[in-house]
């Protein structure tokens, strides 16, 4: 687009847009992407508040829940096993598809695209207008099924046959079908999105940006668009067939039939593990992002931070077989899902050590955005770690369907993701909103998160070793697992301050809004062309001319460069530049 | 730390999985320690102070050549030790002339002895050092048999039959959940193994097994069993 028309057009726009095409059904990629936080953050508080039942009744079984009796009148609060089914069915499923994925994937993958590599919008406004209101539907879909007969579905979020397929297994009806059409709807807003990412990323980047002078954020979206893209549909055509076998008596999965239920793990993993990542790369991605402008120092092995995350893409597709080990599958195919999960540990290693290699030397700043970005790293560190015992496939004979995994995946998902998610906030919503976020509340939010994430989340480890099961209804129905009850009670003490521990956030995120600072246009002196652009900004992001680059994204404290940090945008000057 | 949870181990393979669980804890374990000491170290190291300027430095071939090749190796060394327990526990298993027939429904497991067609819910009985196989199968949705102390977990999927193996070396009663959502009574899903010294077994046999059983032995276990006998028509039942 030459600098002409934008001008012409910026103007253009100003003039015509009502509040409906600018806050509704807006294609400025800046708006879509507040649209997906917004939605990302309500969602998030249900999916809390599910989880918190769930800590309330592992912890007290079969005790009233406070606050729920409003909702459960017949037992005035007290959780049956069908309604604390349901409860971590939609805990999970909530915070997979309508949390982490539109946060990581919808926000920061809508705001940061264009922004950082100097693009005006996305390559198709309306398709990711599109992409957006088809998964507001899918949630809206999602959380109609709380309302219809027989409850929401309860078969788990991996939702396995055939409990899944038939409705008489369950009691629930209408909640699985529901559960089925929303990942459907979702599935197709999903891919919407990552077309348009990928398009974007190849076609439209600013003169000079080079794919190996972009900030490794953005790699970490590119490569979890092409997972999104290729896995998603996996998943959609699996809900499909699930749906087809309750309602239309097709037999994909339910042996009555002649189908198989091992083909929906099959299905189901082969889009679940790329899945894993899918939540974990972005997360990865910005904390490469937050820590050298922290640091001030350029990122260590920026080759092999792309290279790793290529590699892990890759390997994602040929490791799924390790949630089946013990399911009946060719003992053979699990030894080499074994050779292959060991494999994926190594780009993560590579990932971590370069982490710290970025800390070594540098010039630490202590401010949020770095706290929650070096919490990712930590928490990540032991999520990885115990992954491990899960590889080893005789280990995992027995830790399978613990709580050892689901301390796995809180750690991977929680202490990555989400720590991810919460770094990205504080260090964009300057650009985001033009405000700052308060520091102090900040800090706060981040030290009672990670103590408490700690609190809850570790000792799960102990109690899945000790052998408690996950999705059990009451740990008190097993004799082996009595002794180890009072830290249930432990973890939900945890879970209960963990939670109050984000009102500190919701806070802190609703006041800045406005009546935050203001934002100065670079307020972390950062190199990246967002911030070139004012705070937030506008329609169309650069004013006549979009930004052209000349260097690659971490030059921090460079001896040659007057100032401690040196912008992709600043051009050359005279003999004493130097080019990277 | 972690590994002062693991239950008491009576299995033979048990050994095997604790003894990789171990060495897999103490790996992890020191790695864990040494990233976070270097971490700690740096932040407080390389906390910012007036004066003092970053280093510039893009990184390092020889250091990412290292942390590249040396956890492959332990990886690969892992795999290496965990194949043959695999192979052991999945793929080659000992022959036995002991198979038990359990066939897990919502929400029990119904057991057949061998040489005997009668149903028992929720209770096997077994010889002490002795290889049992289990003739795994569900009649409606997926189950997963697991026993914490034999360190046994199998899926029980409908329409398979998939033998899992045991061997125990210490008599007792061994609780027996069911480690695979398997519905609203998943939850208290769950039996007990009875291990028994070979004499013991037999004499539990003769009385119990055979058709002039104590009556009110008989009805202990005809009592539940009943449910579980109507429902013949099963596809996964014989």
């Amino acid at each position: 687009m030459s600098a002409h028309v934008a001008t012409a057009h910026t103007a253009h726009e100003h003039h015509d847009m009502g509040f409906v095409r600018t806050y509704v059904f807006s294609t400025d990629h800046k708006m879509i992407a507040r649209q997906f936080l917004f939605m990302g953050l309500l969602m998030m508080v249900l999916g809390g508040l599910l989880a918190l039942i769930v800590r309330w009744q592992l912890a007290w079984p079969e005790t009233a829940v406070p606050g729920l009796g409003m909702i459960l009148k017949e037992t005035g609060g007290i959780l049956e096993p069908s309604t604390y089914n349901m409860a971590f069915t939609m805990h999970a499923t909530i915070m997979i598809f309508f949390v982490i994925m539109p946060i990581l994937a919808g926000a920061f993958g809508n705001f940061c695209i264009p922004l950082m590599i100097g693009a005006r919008d996305m390559a198709f406004p309306t398709l990711n207008m599109l992409s957006f209101w088809v998964t507001a539907t899918a949630g809206v879909i999602m959380l109609s099924g709380f309302f219809v007969e027989g409850g929401h579905a309860a078969a788990g979020w991996t939702s396995y046959a055939p409990l899944s397929a038939v409705a008489q297994y369950t009691g629930v009806n209408w909640g699985q079908n529901l559960w089925c059409i929303s990942l459907f709807v979702m599935g197709v807003g999903s891919m919407m999105g990552s077309i348009n990412y990928i398009t974007t990323i190849i076609n439209m980047r600013a003169p000079g940006m080079h794919l190996f002078r972009m900030p490794l954020v953005v790699w970490s979206l590119f490569i979890t668009a092409i997972l999104l893209l290729l896995a998603l549909p996996v998943l959609t055509s699996a809900v499909a067939m699930l749906l087809f076998d309750r309602t239309l008596g097709t037999s994909w999965f339910a042996p009555s039939g002649g189908g198989e239920p091992l083909l929906w793990q099959h299905l189901f993993w082969y889009f679940g593990h790329p899945e894993v990542y899918i939540l974990i790369l972005p997360a990865m991605g910005i904390a490469s992002e937050i820590l050298p402008v922290f640091c001030r120092k350029p990122i260590f092995g920026y080759h092999a931070m792309a290279f790793s995350m290529i590699a892990i893409a890759f390997l994602s597709w040929i490791v799924y077989g390790h949630h089946m080990f013990v399911s009946g599958m060719s003992p053979a195919l699990g030894m080499a899902f074994t050779v292959t999960t060991m494999i994926i540990a190594v780009p993560s290693a590579i990932k971590t050590f370069n982490w710290l290699g970025t800390l070594w030397g540098g010039r630490l700043q202590f401010k949020v955005p770095m706290l929650f970005a070096l919490g990712f790293v930590g928490m990540f560190v032991i999520g990885g770690l115990s992954g491990i015992f899960m590889a080893s496939t005789p280990v995992d004979i027995y830790i399978q369907d613990t709580y050892f995994i689901v301390a796995h995946i809180h750690y991977v998902v929680f202490g990555g993701s989400i720590f991810g998610a919460f770094a990205g906030i504080y260090f964009w919503f300057p650009k985001m909103f033009g405000r700052m976020l308060n520091p102090a509340l900040g800090h706060l939010h981040f030290w009672g998160t990670l103590i408490f994430f700690n609190w809850v989340f570790f000792p799960m480890h102990i109690i899945g070793v000790g052998g408690q099961m996950r999705r059990i209804y009451n740990p008190m129905q097993y004799e082996f697992l009595q002794h180890q009850q009072h830290w249930n009670v432990f973890m939900t003490y945890g879970a209960l301050l963990l939670g109050l521990t984000q009102i500190l956030f919701v806070i802190n995120f609703f006041w800045s809004l406005f009546g935050g600072r203001k934002a100065p246009m670079n307020p972390w002196n950062s190199n990246t062309l967002e911030w070139t652009a004012p705070s937030p900004p506008p329609h169309l992001n650069w004013g006549a001319h979009v930004p052209t680059v000349y260097r690659g994204p971490y030059e921090y404290s460079d001896p040659d460069a007057r100032e401690d940090f040196l912008p992709q945008t600043q051009a050359p000057v005279g003999a004493g530049a130097r080019r990277h | 730390m972690l590994d002062w949870w693991l239950p008491e181990n009576v299995s033979t393979y048990g050994r095997d999985i604790d003894w990789l669980f171990h060495l897999i804890y103490a790996i992890t374990g020191v790695t864990f320690i040494l990233v976070a000491a270097a971490m700690i170290a740096f932040l407080i190291m390389y906390r910012d102070r007036p004066g003092r300027r970053a280093r510039y430095t893009h990184g390092n071939t020889t250091l990412e050549i290292v942390w590249t090749i040396v956890p492959a190796l332990i990886l690969v060394v892992l795999t290496a030790l965990s194949a043959p327990a695999w192979s052991k526990i999945k793929m080659t298993r000992p022959p036995s002339d002991f198979v038990v027939d359990v066939t897990a429904k919502q929400f029990n497991w119904q057991v057949k002895h061998p040489g005997s067609e009668k149903v028992f819910l929720d209770e096997m009985h077994v010889p002490v050092n002795k290889v049992i196989h289990v003739d795994l199968k569900s009649q409606d949705v997926i189950h997963s048999f697991f026993v914490p102390q034999f360190r046994i977990k199998q899926d029980a999927v409908p329409g398979r039959s998939i033998i899992a193996w045991f061997e125990v070396t210490k008599p007792g009663k061994y609780e027996w959940p069911c480690a695979e959502l398997c519905g609203f009574g998943h939850s208290g899903m769950r039996g007990w193994i009875y291990v028994h010294s070979a004499e013991d077994y037999k004499k539990w046999a003769a009385e119990n097994l055979t058709a002039e059983a104590k009556p009110a032995e008989a009805t202990a276990a005809a009592e539940p069993a009943k449910p579980a006998e109507q429902k013949t028509g099963g596809k996964a039942k014989k």
